[in-house]
């Protein structure tokens, strides 16, 4: 398929000082692409070069076979539309006007809307589930429901690509889903190419066909997320401690407390984990143990624990793994119960737990409060 | 969308009556009130015989004169009061459409030729060339003052736009425009103190800002300029629909943005200061007007709120004009005097609205 937008060495900067180069991207029909990398990194700088804001250092940029800067600015605006993070405050202005304002490039010098323009207003105002907002005034919304507006001010100038730069900022979990839902149908079902920035690394995977990631100085990876996640790419990019961030589920975990275990943390089912958590709260360093390799506790337990004893999921649990559990009993205060019990792991806890009593290490089956 | 090109239209149609109503009450007012029939009947003769003048090519000359001459009443409604009160409208138009561009511009609400020191600039260009130049010179007095005036404006225009990106609040731009012009009223105070009399007088007088002593040479003057003027703003409504956004948004939807602020400030810069070189600096009328149509229009469109600025700042002068030179008549008022005190409360207001805005 032949790209929509790409990039040969492009280098990106201000001043004619180059801030990033060698970009060489190319992104289809209908597919996303997401920049991330840590504050400062360069991100809208690149976003600010493709759509024309900023003056590329070197290199070139095509939309399909054209050289951006060698189409009129009427065209361009008929090829991309953008969503900027700046915050606009036009007033006494109701949002059907604002969304109309992307009509710019197809109406005459009065600007009026012919009923071409006026459906193309409605149905762009539908897009975004906004329809009951078209006569609010834009100054009276939500933060979420003006970055819906403004998208949609983008889908009406009905471009082929959509430049987003960090539509996510200000807007709660919620509209953030939303916003990147309507960005995916809207991909899916229009075949508009997306390009933005996020902040949010675990959405970016899960919404992106394609990540460029940037470190304030190069591209350190570019492609699908399954290559980055493989790739280990994000962890080095935001100087992550290893597993403390979770991708597959873009959960965070803080850094564990270091030490000698003071407590063993019979855990498993996904019961163990809110223990671990209140356990790094209150700086105890911990074991976890028996769990199996595929438990959510295992997870969590591989990032917050000092050390967690493992055995092969739909395996029963060998002496061997219970005399190691036993072994670092011993060397613990306490023994904490999270009060998982099923089949052959009762069988495994039940030995634990006598192991414990006959060396006088107390069993309790909640965390109190402090220590 | 429908209702409001309905209010569009019904806010118009009230305007259209004030200003006739403006026009009528303006033509009988005065030390020698003329009834608002006579009025009706001579300018309606003086018009017709007028038309048919320039159409027969000044056949019709000697009956329009002798129209115009008739009696004492005759004479003051087409030498003094039609003239003033047309002259009247137009600037205030006109000033009221300058400011509201200047408003796009700087994006901020309280800008206008006055309070950006903008009007003191052309005075004080106007009063360099009025004391150290036009006596020396044989060129037409009026004209040089209109370049001269306009230079100024722009002067200013561009020194507070410089400021402007330094500063980015709305109210430190307003000290700034302030100080510009008390650095201008300096200058020109200056300059009067090294003239001789005659100079002073002829600065003084004008520098009052004033609709007085107004003739059909400055409306045509005035309606040479502000229509092209108006015309010019009302076809840059659509890219100033984009930049009410924001600079970047109007650049990506295609509106070549340097060349548009130009356009923007030469325009703006060419409607105030053909006010100032006719009748002086006159204040708060760019800034209050620009509000009152807002209002009055409870929209933002450019295409139409352009044309209510025009015709809300007719409106609005004539009425001044008319307070200023009835209210203690003889005695007539500045027409700064009175503008100030209609435009000068909404400005505060605007103020306070804002500044309660930012906290939030």
């Amino acid at each position: 398929m032949e790209s929509l937008l790409s990039t040969k060495d492009l280098a990106v900067g201000y001043n004619r000082k180059i801030l990033i180069n060698g970009i060489n991207i190319s992104l289809e029909k209908g597919k996303i692409l997401t920049l991330i990398g840590p504050n400062g990194a360069g991100k809208s700088t690149v976003l600010k070069t493709i759509t024309r804001q900023l003056q590329s250092v070197s290199g070139n940029i095509f939309i399909g076979s054209q050289l951006i800067n060698n189409i009129p600015g009427k065209d361009f605006a008929r090829q991309t539309a953008v969503v900027l993070t700046e915050r606009i405050h036009p007033e006494l202005m109701t949002c059907a006007e604002l969304v109309a304002m992307g009509r710019y490039p197809y109406t005459n010098i009065f600007g009026s809307l012919s009923e071409h323009d006026k459906s193309v207003v409605t149905s762009s105002l539908e897009r975004v589930h906004a329809l009951d907002l078209a006569e609010k005034d834009f100054s009276t919304l939500s933060d979420g429901q003006r970055q819906r507006i403004m998208l949609a001010r983008a889908i009406c100038q009905e471009p082929e690509i959509i430049v987003l730069d960090e539509p996510t900022a200000y807007l709660d979990i919620r509209y953030k889903i939303e916003l990147l839902s309507i960005l995916r149908d809207m991909t899916r079902e229009q075949g508009t190419a997306v390009v933005m920035s996020l902040h949010e690394i675990d959405l970016a995977m899960k919404i992106s066909d394609e990540i460029l990631c940037l470190d304030g100085e190069r591209i350190t990876a570019y492609g699908s997320p399954d290559m980055i996640y493989s790739s280990h790419e994000i962890e080095r990019l935001f100087d992550l401690q290893s597993g403390s961030y979770n991708l597959l589920f873009g959960s965070v975990e803080l850094p564990k407390t270091e030490g000698k275990p003071e407590v063993f943390v019979i855990a498993g089912n996904g019961k163990g984990t809110p223990l671990f958590r209140k356990l790094q709260r209150q700086g105890i360093p911990f074991a976890a143990g028996i769990l199996f390799e595929n438990d959510v506790d295992c997870q969590t337990a591989d990032v917050l624990s000092i050390e967690v004893v493992k055995t092969p999921a739909f395996h029963p649990i060998s002496d061997d793994v219970i005399r190691k559990a036993a072994e670092i009993i011993s060397g613990c205060r306490y023994v904490l119960d999270a009060g998982t019990d099923y089949g052959t792991f009762s069988r495994a806890k039940n030995i634990l737990l006598d192991h414990a009593e006959k060396n006088g290490i107390p069993i309790m089956d909640k965390l109190k409060g402090t220590n | 969308m429908i209702e409001k090109q309905g209010r569009f239209v019904l806010v118009m149609a009230f305007l259209v009556f004030l200003l006739f109503a403006g026009l009528v009450i303006n033509a009988n007012t005065g030390t020698v009130s003329i009834p608002a029939a006579d009025v009706f009947r001579m300018t309606f003769e003086g018009l017709r015989l007028h038309i048919t003048d320039l159409f027969t090519a000044g056949k019709y000359k000697s009956e329009l004169d002798s129209v115009i001459n008739a009696d004492t009443s005759s004479q003051i409604l087409f030498r003094i009061r039609l003239p003033r009160v047309f002259l009247a409208a137009l600037l205030g138009g006109a000033l009221s459409v300058s400011g509201y561009l200047l408003q796009v511009f700087f994006r901020n609400p309280i800008a206008g030729p006055f309070v950006l020191g903008i009007s003191s600039g052309a005075k004080m260009v106007v009063g360099i060339a009025l004391i150290f130049l036009i006596p020396h010179s044989a060129v037409n007095g009026s004209f040089s003052l209109m370049i001269a005036s306009f230079i100024g404006s722009l002067l200013i225009t561009m020194l507070v736009l410089l400021f402007s990106q330094k500063v980015k609040s709305m109210s430190m731009l307003l000290v700034v425009g302030i100080m510009v012009g008390y650095i201008c009223s300096a200058v020109t105070d200056f300059c009067i103190t090294f003239a001789n009399d005659h100079d002073v007088i002829n600065l003084t007088n004008w520098s009052m800002g004033s609709f007085s002593g107004a003739n059909w040479e400055q409306v045509r003057t005035a309606l040479r300029i502000c229509i092209p003027g108006f015309l010019a703003s009302f076809l840059l409504s659509k890219p100033v629909s984009a930049y009410l956004l924001s600079e970047a948004y109007a650049a990506s939807m295609g509106v070549p943005v340097k060349a548009f602020r130009i356009v923007l400030l030469l325009v703006s810069s060419m409607l105030s200061a053909c006010v100032t070189a006719i009748a002086g600096p006159i204040s708060f009328v760019g800034i209050a007007v620009p509000h009152i149509a807002r209002i009055l229009l409870k929209s933002s469109k450019p295409n139409n709120l352009i044309p209510t600025v025009f015709l809300s700042g007719a409106v609005f002068c004539i009425f001044c004009d008319l307070i200023a030179r009835t209210l203690f008549s003889p005695v007539e008022l500045k027409i700064g005097t009175v503008t100030s005190v209609f435009g000068a409360p909404i400005v505060i207001y605007l103020m306070i609205k804002r500044h309660s805005g930012e906290k939030k």
